[in-house]
């Protein structure tokens, strides 16, 4: 079936910057530290990366410089929650005003545009790449986490800070480098969506992209593999209401609104029950 | 409402949130003044440096921005007429944050409300204003009530954090209420996604109304002055009545409440259908007083603009009204701003915000020291330690 083809291959697509983002949530969220910057997260990644591409031509300029930004912003997000015992929520929502605005105020500057970038031809895009990279981290992120000491002193950061500082991990070191990495993928997913699946930077491009892999990696339960197939499922539904409009009688809507609900109903414990780390959002100081 | 008794409500503690080290009343009173304005010139700071950045003037453009949002009388009544919806969401996140409770539900909770106020004045157009006006005022307050109890009762009930719930229950309000304007109660042909207008009945009246001089064409109405009605009775609901008191001191500390004999749950129930409730009441702004009908797409972010307002006010009403101010201020200023400098966009706002969220929640900054450490484990009072 060539539509059955079409429509798995537009759900993969879909899943991916999902993926991306839930993903670098999970290392964030594992390690003790809320991530609910995703959403700004992704914009600073698919802004920088559409701007780099745009000057220099090329889209893995474009990305290395996503994902630098993406580490620098997270570093921000990290210094209020783990230096200054800020309010991570209260901080992640910072980081999301902040780059609904500071995008369209820089490229209003610089292009003159009421928010977008120019238009990357079509040679300078990335390919496939970021779609491989996604779901090659999900085995991976699995083995880390699971099978590394890395992985388990991430864990014992996130579950029991004291213990962990008890038995000589840096917890705070620990928790810089999840939320470093978790910038690192979430901007992955945004130069995805700018230099990949697009080919510029439009005005809040993620459209709430950011509290969809949240929500997947709610749902998800903070596993990888789980967190896979419900970004997966995310991305069927996008597929499916993109697939629907103007077609079926169905109103988009409906569609539009699965994650969500499928996520209160889960941290509900309506269908299973989704555990988040026990120190999650627990400022913690050393003890030296 | 009943004023404090029994043995629940020991002497409260003073209004503005007192700092965690013992200070005199009058030193604390200072502080609680002190980092929010030190967040706000950071933030103009950091704005300046953006501004210049971009290659226009940081004074010149600021001037602008206070010049047009203080000029008389558009600036002013302009300013105002943004700042109500904020005072509005400021308190619904305030009232929440007293009950150590994060609304980022304010959103989806007015969304709601918006378009059950739409609906009543739709559908009940033919009334008397007598009877339409506050009806619609009670379906805005009612319906973001109960989409705000809702996350309440998640949480309470099943342990569903409300965090979470409240931005997902954001984007379902936003496509339940798209959904109803456009299977079922949009203008035939219109190409814009609005609702029919809503009987005259329902219109709150503008300003100009009843002020000589004051141009009608300015859209502030008596919302405002119920904006500000709503602040003394959140004040004296959470400092004078015994519900509130039960409210804070779950805020305070859940478990020592319970031990007190808190129903827990219910205060948490009660403080986001309160919460829910005042962020429903940008619905009598914005519907009943502006566009006299639902507008997909309405609120420029006024739930989580509320978010930075309760912050930088401390969460206290009279701080809200303050802030609120400013970011009015700001709103109206940044549309000037976007139009007469060179490259710098209405997006600055956007950046300031964030700017002054960031310093807020990142107080110790500003504390003894510069990088000093924080003193002990201990939530600050007004922001709970939110925990998943």
């Amino acid at each position: 079936m060539k539509l059955a083809t079409l429509f798995l291959f537009s759900t993969i697509r879909l899943a991916t910057p999902l993926l991306l983002a839930a993903l670098g949530g999970l290392y964030s969220e594992r390690a003790g530290v809320i991530n609910i910057a995703l959403e700004g997260l992704m914009l600073a990644g698919a802004f920088t990366a559409a701007v780099v591409t745009h000057a220099a031509h090329s889209p893995w300029a474009g990305l290395l410089a996503g994902i630098a930004a993406g580490i620098a912003i997270a570093l921000v997000h990290a210094l209020a929650a783990i230096r200054f015992k800020a309010n991570q929520v209260v901080s992640g929502t910072a980081i999301n005003l902040l780059f609904a605005g500071l995008p369209p105020l820089l490229s209003g500057a610089l292009f003159r545009s009421a928010g977008a970038t120019p238009q990357i031809p079509r040679g300078e895009l990335l390919p496939l790449a970021p779609i491989v990279i996604a779901f090659l981290l999900v085995p991976l992120t699995w083995y880390v986490l699971y099978r590394t000491p890395f992985g388990l002193r991430l864990r014992a950061v996130g579950e029991n800070p004291e213990a962990a500082d008890t038995a000589g991990i840096a917890v705070a070191r620990m928790r810089y480098v999840a939320v470093g990495l978790s910038g690192a993928l979430a901007a992955v997913g945004g130069a995805y969506l700018s230099i990949g699946q697009s080919s510029l930077f439009t005005r809040n491009m993620t459209a709430g992209r950011g509290f969809i892999a949240l929500a997947a990696l709610i749902f998800g339960k903070w596993r990888p593999v789980e967190t896979m197939l419900a970004c997966l499922l995310f991305g069927f539904a996008e597929a499916l209401s993109i697939q629907m409009q103007g077609v079926a009688r169905l109103p988009v809507q409906f569609i539009q609104i699965i994650p969500y609900v499928l996520t209160i109903v889960v941290l509900a414990g309506f269908i299973g029950h989704s555990r988040a780390p026990s120190a999650l959002g627990v400022p913690y100081q050393e003890k030296r | 409402m009943s004023d404090n008794e029994g043995p629940a409500a020991a002497p409260p503690p003073p209004p503005s949130s007192p700092p965690p080290p013992p200070r005199s009343r009058l030193a604390g009173g200072w502080r609680a003044v002190a980092s929010p304005l030190a967040a706000v010139l950071a933030a103009f700071v950091v704005g300046g440096i953006v501004v210049v950045a971009i290659g226009d003037d940081p004074i010149e453009t600021y001037k602008l921005l206070l010049g047009s949002a203080l000029s008389w009388p558009d600036g002013i009544g302009y300013t105002l007429f943004y700042a109500t919806p904020l005072i509005f969401t400021g308190l619904a996140v305030a009232v929440a944050f007293r009950c150590g409770l994060f609304n980022i539900g304010a959103e989806g909770q007015l969304y709601i409300a918006a378009f059950a106020t739409a609906w009543t004045g739709i559908t009940f157009a033919g009334l008397s204003p007598w009877l339409l006006a506050p009806l619609a005022c009670l379906a805005a307050v009612g319906s973001g009530a109960a989409w705000g109890a809702l996350p309440g009762v998640l949480k309470a009930r099943f342990g569903a954090h409300e965090v979470i719930t409240t931005i997902m229950l954001n984007f379902v309000a936003v496509a339940m209420a798209s959904y109803l304007t456009q299977y079922h109660f949009r203008k035939e042909g219109d190409p814009i996604l609005e609702t029919v207008p809503i009987g005259a009945g329902a219109h709150v009246a503008r300003l100009g109304h009843f002020l000589p001089g004051f141009p009608e064409r300015i859209p502030l109405n008596l919302s405002f002055f119920a904006a500000l009605a709503a602040c003394v009775l959140v004040y004296a609901f959470l400092w004078r009545t015994r519900w509130g008191y039960e409210i804070r001191a779950t805020g305070e500390s859940p478990l020592a409440a319970q031990y007190g004999g808190i129903s827990t749950g219910r205060q948490i129930v009660l403080a986001m259908a309160v919460s829910g409730g005042l962020a429903g009441m940008v619905a009598i702004n914005e519907v009943m007083g502006y566009r006299y009908r639902y507008y997909d797409g309405f609120s420029t972010g006024y739930g989580f603009t509320g978010i930075a307002v309760a912050l930088l006010g401390r969460n206290h009403p009279v701080g809200v009204v303050l802030s609120a101010l400013l970011f009015g201020v700001l709103l109206r200023g940044g549309l000037f701003v976007e139009i007469f400098t060179e490259h710098v966009s209405k997006d600055l706002v956007l950046v300031l915000e964030a700017v002054i969220i960031l310093f807020v929640a990142a107080e110790a900054l500003f504390r003894g020291g510069g990088l000093g450490l924080p003193r002990g484990q201990k939530a600050r009072p007004g922001t709970p330690g939110t925990t998943l």
